[in-house]
């Protein structure tokens, strides 16, 4: 049985790979990736062998509890969590729970992150290669330890998505997840602050992780090797019992989620009215924006793009700021608006095939294109002149802002233009409405990144202009030439924003019924 | 009707021909449905009802043969056929984060109808539905026959000529098929032309005075409903056209004693 699901999961793989060759490329670079990643860890862990045994062990702790801690919470932030074997799918098989546990966990094993992680883990072992009986505890350890990544995953990703029954419930929830994420990145930010400036203090801070449960297995082959039985021991016992703790949370959440599985019961509180449909203009334009901004507002979907708003300035912050300069928060603007313009880069992609009502009812292309890039400017333009705003007067640099505000509203407009111009022709591989949104496709997010990179670079190009002449400004205290750079951004990003509505519009006047069959294919 | 001149059918459908991959989806079907008529499209599953009724609806671009609507060919004048034809897709999604008074205001809309009309209509669709109580309600939240309902007003509010749909019935419950149904005779009865796909015979045989039998993607029997089914039921009709009808009862394991 627990071969068969395993074989069902490859099945399906490959399966979903056949369907679209892009996909199979994705997969394709991205285990090139992994495998130049671990060939790094194994140089590196080999030069380590060389060093003294206390340093192999700061770094081995270090670097594992970084793998667990990445392990269990980097699919929540990025990547998505991997359900080809999706656990509510099987709820109508009669498969033992131990079982289904088993077949998951090695199915977690056997992806390209699970085998990577795993070589990576067992090359650990080479730091100690000059004693044999260590190198083979190490071993040991690192399987316990890779076990405890794909467990963890597994865990977290039962109890985020998989407890919840009811869509409302479960909606809060994924946006609720959102939250520790916000605060996730300037931690880690801090913490990488810390390391750089008190080097001295990674071997005490190692020392703490590995009384953690992300750390601990990791620092049994180093305790042996400083000579402390004792303390490996009880390293070790840290370590197996939070392999087995979190195990038996899975299990729980597991068989919680195969008794309820998620279901939609929720019979939410009737709404008054057409909403936005009342405040936008009665044309198709107007529609596709009151239709877009509800979206914007009830699908979590959309949330997940919105949360890296509020989490620039906080990065930004963390890694220019902390040292006293607070000019690096100049960048803030920009970048908000580089994410806020292309995120309505995969809209046709989240509409999926509800987007058929807008060839059914054959709306212009053009008035579908308008629509969407209305309702994200209704906050978008507001935020980007804020945030800009905002960091100037915080960094205490008036004299740019004139200039700032070319360039973060050319970006913004500019980016608008691409995606309208993109989104009218290509269906990316996205998470389905009411699918969890950090839900990936193998693969999928590659493609989309690949795209989302070539867009960047294009994006670059075109707001060239402005941001040469803002930054020409800046360099010679040359006020009159930020007012320039503004007039430059506003009218060279409009000309650009018409011509995208109109070319994406006229491709998707053209080739709807293709764009249709794509988006099908991605159901 | 000898007297008037031959009016072009609500929809003509000549050489029509889709292929994914390998498979032939659809193979030069042809189809004449009549002004006014009822039409059944009745076929088993893959026959590619589907794929040509999306053809048909300007949806699935065709790879061969042509579809005109009251003597307009479709894909050549998209959007004039798409302001005529009101169309209920099987299986694809709904703007189902919309309320069902928004979803269907949404549509009208789209269709570049006035706010005042379209406030209109929708209220009385939703009446004609039994959907009052709920057009506060998101889609998403809505029942499998709540939902095949508020599409179905989707279809209607911009009044088209020619309503297309694929699979009206599926999920929804009896009272609500009556009314459906109800709706759907009156259309046909004020000079509207109905098809509908299905696989439940009885209600075909029944409901529509015109019928296709459609299977691997050609047209096996097309006609008024008595002229396909002859002296004998639609259902075993279907059946002697279709073939791959089992006799026996399932192998020895399957029975309980």
């Amino acid at each position: 049985m627990v071969a068969h699901l395993i074989r069902l999961r490859f099945r399906l793989l490959a399966n979903s790979l056949i369907r679209s060759p892009w996909q199979a490329v994705a997969v394709g670079l991205g285990t090139m990736y992994g495998l130049a990643m671990l060939f790094l860890a194994v140089v590196g862990l080999l030069f380590l062998s060389a060093a003294p045994e206390e340093l192999g062990r700061t770094v081995t702790v270090l670097g594992g509890a970084v793998l667990v801690l990445g392990w269990t919470f980097l699919p929540l932030l990025s990547s998505g969590i991997d359900e080809t074997v999706e656990p509510a799918k099987l709820a109508t098989f009669p498969i033992p729970i131990r079982t289904l546990l088993l077949a998951l966990a090695i199915s977690g094993v056997l992806g390209v992150p699970g085998i990577i992680t795993t070589l990576a883990a067992l090359a650990t072992s080479l730091v100690w290669w000059h004693t044999p009986a260590i190198a083979v505890v190490a071993v040991i350890c690192a399987i316990i330890g890779a076990l405890t990544c794909v467990v963890g995953s597994r865990m977290l990703a039962a109890l985020t998505v998989r407890i919840s029954s009811g869509r409302r419930a479960r909606e809060a929830k994924t946006v609720l997840v959102l939250i520790p994420l916000l605060l996730l990145g300037p931690a880690i930010l801090a913490v990488s602050t810390l390391f750089r400036e008190f080097r001295s203090l990674l071997p005490i801070i190692s020392d703490v992780v590995s009384w953690t449960p992300f750390g601990a297995i990791w620092a049994v082959p180093g305790d042996l090797a400083t000579g402390r039985p004792g303390l490996a021991a009880l390293h070790a016992l840290v370590g197996i019992a939070t392999l087995v703790a979190s195990t038996a949370v899975w299990r729980w959440a597991l068989d919680r989620a195969l008794e309820r599985p998620a279901v939609s019961t929720a019979t939410g509180g009737a709404r008054r009215g057409l909403g936005w449909f009342a405040v936008f203009s009665g044309t198709p334009t107007g529609a596709v924006a009151a239709r877009s901004l509800t979206y914007w507002a009830r699908d979590p979907r959309y949330a997940q793009s919105l949360i890296s708003v509020p989490l620039v300035p906080a990065i930004v912050f963390f890694y220019t700021g902390a040292s006293g300069d607070l000019s690096g928060l100049l960048f803030v603007g920009p970048i908000v608006a580089v994410l806020l313009g292309m995120s309505i880069y995969t809209d046709v992609s989240y509409d999926n095939t509800a987007f058929s009502l807008h060839l059914q009812t054959a709306v212009s292309g053009r008035a579908d294109r308008w629509g969407r890039v209305i309702a994200v400017s209704v906050f978008a333009v507001p935020t980007t002149i804020i945030l800009t705003v905002a960091s100037v007067w915080i960094s205490d640099s008036g004299d740019r802002l004139v200039g700032m505000l070319g360039i973060s509203l050319g970006l913004l407009v500019t980016g608008l233009a691409l995606s309208s111009l993109v989104s009218g022709r290509f269906a990316f591989s996205v998470p389905a409405p009411g699918e969890n949104p950090f839900k990936a496709r193998p693969g999928g997010g590659f493609t989309l990144m690949l795209s989302m990179f070539a867009s960047w670079t294009a994006l670059a190009v075109l707001a060239l202009p402005e941001m040469v002449i803002a930054l020409v400004g800046f360099a010679t205290f040359n006020e009159p030439l930020g007012w320039v750079a503004l007039a430059v951004a506003l009218v060279l990003s409009s000309v650009f924003l018409v011509i995208g509505v109109r070319v994406g519009g006229t491709m998707l006047d053209n080739r709807g019924p293709e764009l249709l069959v794509q988006l099908q294919r991605q159901k | 009707m000898p007297e008037n001149p031959p009016l072009a059918p609500a929809l003509e459908i000549t050489g029509l021909t889709k292929r994914f991959g390998e498979k032939l989806a659809v193979d030069s079907v042809n189809l004449t449905v009549p002004r006014g008529s009822f039409f059944g499209l009745v076929g088993p599953n893959g026959a590619g009802k589907t794929t040509t009724l999306s053809m048909a609806t300007g949806l699935l671009r065709p790879d061969a043969g042509s579809v005109s609507v009251h003597g307009l060919d479709v894909w050549s004048n998209l959007v004039d056929a798409k302001r005529r034809i009101g169309v209920l897709s099987d299986g694809v999604r709904l703007f189902d984060r919309l309320t069902g008074l928004q979803l269907v205001t949404y549509a009208g809309l789209l269709s570049g109808m006035e706010r005042t009309v379209v406030a209109e209509r929708a209220a009385d669709l939703l009446d004609l539905f039994d959907l009052d109580s709920v057009s506060g309600t998101l889609v998403v939240d809505y029942s499998a026959g709540m939902t095949k309902k508020i599409a179905l007003a989707c279809a209607l509010i911009h009044a088209p000529q020619l309503l297309v749909l694929d699979e009206p019935f599926e999920s929804v419950d009896p009272v609500s098929g009556a009314n459906i149904r109800d709706i759907l005779h009156g259309f046909v009865e004020s000079g509207g032309t109905v098809i509908v796909s299905s696989h439940a015979m009885d209600l075909v045989q029944r409901m529509c005075d015109h019928v296709a039998v459609i299977a691997d993607g050609r047209v096996l029997a097309s006609g008024t409903t008595d002229e396909v089914r002859g002296s004998s039921t639609l259902e075993d009709r279907f059946v002697e056209l279709v073939g791959g009808r089992r006799h026996g009862k399932g192998p020895e394991w399957l029975r309980i004693s």
